[in-house]
């Protein structure tokens, strides 16, 4: 009895007993989905019990509200046993009607009984007023502070007062979301914005599954995800958006289901799969589709997704020109880049061929939410749209929060477009939300003006005044990334790296690799101050943090978006905005 | 370090820059330059990236120094414009952060390594790497 007691109080991911059990050091039951798990009622999941290290198994017995779950479930488990982990599987399954759900596993071992128990909550809410439509912005790392310094360089402040807001902090409702996975305390962006799609918790560069613990990538239990709930429940359209790869974490998420976010290949091809495939796919990453024989292509295999996707009734945009082309598709694939799309800055305002190079036709993130929305919105019955703005997150990795700035100021003026779309009908909910922080903080500002440089020229207090942005024609952009006066920007977890607080010209990663450490990259900011790291040496970049992030709302459904809210909120909050029926 | 370059042809220089002459989202077009040298030797001068394991009998040489971030991106992006390096043994001791001059083979076409299923485009069979000058 003290073996079951003991493994009743054990947590998923084997805690080690080793003293009360000798025999079994690193023994567990795990049962994905995890304790305190969410669902929506009818939402389909792959429900899996795996048994660590417990000896040899008599009997195993998982019981769902006291129930045999093959009973509860109406549908056979498939249970392998083996001597390192053993599995008991049923997969597909739902939990129709709202309420808590028990669980409890009992195994009989030759050494004796263990046991574990978990408990879900399954919800069906409504809102009052229902959306028709729902828009999810994701800032890929758009802290409070990314979005602050969007707000200084777009809108400007004039003795202490913003002369104006973004259009993302002029909406109706404010949450701070927290952000951590059920393996860490920081998430990548592949777990977060699984959150957003499924409403489960994931693991660090996964995606749309709870892990188990083999090593395949593409075998770990899965959660249906809203884009294919909006298909499956009310044939929705659906719709991704990215300036990254069109199969980087955040885009992905919303559509597949893998352990490991770097099966990017994978992951474009899962896109043609009938059950979630987006009727909008609008981004960079064509590599991913392109068959191995083609120069540039980093597929291992001969498919050409284009083509499968162009057989399918989608039509082909390849820049910028092709993209605005588009009038009467309901199907629309646009790749813009083999790899992640320029940022603002190299795309609209330096232009510089030696970054660009024959990419000199790539839409704006405006341009592509404006095709987004055109398409998607010819669906009687509504739509899912989700935009990333995902270069913020990777300038801010290379602590280039001039170029991550322009970005999110360039997704601040697409949630213009989808707020000027949402006023003409009223029923669509439009979020704005972060998947993690980054540490940049403002400082002050920096400028040269007295002959000082480097720290000597950081200027604090009442010191700092204000920076000199200019917006003369009133594009919302600052006309020049470099005034005499600018922000100082520090960052709390960098790599060692050179800092003259000053803009450059071309996109350079702070830290290299020399041997099997990291050093400060001698080709950025050479005549700059070498920032020594508070990180380890194996980190090459600028990394995420832990800090809750500001999510603002606004429409049918934004009243679910208040106070302090788990990331995977997020998801509860859309699919009570559209009153999903997810039983049918 | 010298591999043995004795009685080679004299090696034709190639840039980064000389690699491809356009590219769109639907490929990349290859340079005329670097179809003619396809076959004959050449050098270039870039950085070693990091291999992915030190066993590896080839490396990726990049113009710039590389610092792959797996939660940026992931590991499996490149830039475009990156040549493979196939040695006849694993090398390891060469600084990632110095350029290097590597001369050897040119090999142009898509080739996917069978024991990591790296993915290659160019390649060059090397006979020499050194230090750049």
């Amino acid at each position: 009895m003290v073996l079951t007691l003991m493994l009743t109080m054990l947590l998923s991911g084997g805690a080690a007993f080793a003293a009360q059990l000798p025999n079994f050091p690193y023994h567990s039951i795990d049962v994905l989905p995890i304790d305190r798990a969410k669902f929506l009622a009818g939402q389909k999941i792959d429900f899996e019990v795996e048994l660590k290290d417990l000896g040899t198994i008599k009997s195993v017995e998982v019981l769902i509200n006291y129930n045999p779950a093959e009973k509860f479930f109406g549908k056979a488990p498939v249970v392998k046993l083996a001597a390192g982990v053993s599995s008991y599987r049923i997969d597909q399954v739902s939990f129709a009607k709202p309420g808590p759900v028990n669980v409890i596993v009992n195994v009989l071992t030759e050494q004796g009984a263990a046991s574990r128990e978990v408990n879900y909550t399954v919800v069906a809410d409504k809102a009052q007023k229902l959306a028709k439509n729902v828009i999810l912005f994701v800032g890929d790392g758009m802290s409070l502070q990314a979005r602050q310094m969007a707000r200084i360089l777009s809108k400007g402040l004039t003795e202490g007062k913003y002369h104006d807001l973004l259009e993302m902090e002029k909406m109706s409702n404010l949450a701070l979301v927290t952000t951590s996975g059920m393996d860490s305390l920081v998430t990548d962006s592949a777990n977060s914005a699984s959150a957003y799609a499924t409403g489960s918790k994931s693991a660090v560069n996964a995606m749309g599954i709870y892990p188990n613990s083999t090593g395949d990538p593409l075998d770990d239990p899965k959660v249906e995800n809203i884009i294919e709930l909006a298909k499956r429940s009310r044939g929705m359209a659906t719709g991704i958006v990215s300036t990254a790869n069109i199969t980087d974490a955040t885009p992905a998420a919303m559509v597949a289901h893998t352990r490991r976010r770097s099966e990017q290949n994978f992951i474009a091809a899962s896109m043609l799969d009938p059950e979630h495939r987006p009727d909008v796919i609008l981004g960079g990453g064509s590599q991913h589709f392109l068959p191995k024989s083609v120069p540039g292509s980093k597929r291992s295999d001969d498919r050409n997704l284009v083509e499968e996707f162009k057989s399918q009734g989608y039509t082909f945009a390849g820049n910028k020109t092709e993209l605005n082309q588009i009038q009467n598709s309901a199907k629309v694939l646009g790749l813009f880049q083999l790899d992640n799309m320029n940022v603002y800055i190299d795309r609209e305002v330096t232009k510089n061929p030696a970054v660009l190079g024959s990419f000199t036709d790539q839409p704006t993130l405006m341009d592509m939410t404006k095709q987004a929305i055109n398409v998607l919105s010819k669906n009687q019955n509504g739509f899912f749209l989700m935009v990333e703005g995902a270069c913020i997150d990777k300038q801010l990795h290379t602590v280039d929060w001039e170029r991550a700035t322009y970005d999110t100021i360039e997704m601040d003026k697409a949630i213009g477009i989808a707020k000027e779309f949402a006023k003409k009908n009223n029923d669509t909910l439009i979020i704005v939300v972060a998947d993690h922080a980054h540490s940049a903080s403002i400082t002050g500002t920096y400028h040269e003006l007295d002959g000082k440089t480097g720290r000597q020229a950081v200027r604090t207090y009442a010191e700092a005044g204000f920076p000199t942005f200019e917006d003369k024609n009133k594009d919302g952009f600052p006309d020049n990334p470099a005034p005499a006066v600018t922000l100082a920007i520090q960052y709390a977890n960098h790599p060692e790296y050179y800092e003259d607080y000053k803009f450059n010209p071309e996109p350079i990663a702070p830290a290299i690799k020399s041997g099997s450490k990291t050093i400060a990259n001698p080709k950025k900011d050479a005549n700059g101050d070498l920032n020594s790291s508070k990180l380890p040496d194996t980190e090459t970049q600028e990394v995420h943090t832990a800090d809750d992030v500001p999510l603002t709302a606004d429409g049918p459904g934004a009243e679910y978006f208040r106070g302090i809210m788990d990331n995977t909120e997020v998801f509860f909050g859309m699919v009570r905005a559209l009153g999903l029926d997810a039983v049918k | 370090m010298a591999l043995g370059n004795w009685g080679k042809e004299a090696a034709a220089p190639l840039g980064f820059a000389e690699l491809y002459s356009g590219a769109s989202s639907l490929g990349i077009q290859f340079s005329p330059k670097l179809k003619s040298l396809n076959g004959k030797r050449v050098s270039m001068v870039g950085f070693m990236a990091p291999p992915l394991k030190p066993t590896l009998a080839f490396f990726v040489l990049t113009k710039v120094p590389m610092a792959i971030c797996p939660f940026c991106s992931t590991d499996a992006d490149w830039p475009n414009d990156i040549v493979v390096v196939r040695l006849s043994k694993p090398v390891t001791a060469l600084p990632y952060d110095q350029p290097i001059q590597v001369t050897g083979r040119l090999e142009v076409g898509s080739q996917i390594d069978r024991e990591t299923g790296f993915v290659s485009l160019v390649r060059i069979i090397a006979d020499t790497l050194e230090r750049a000058k």
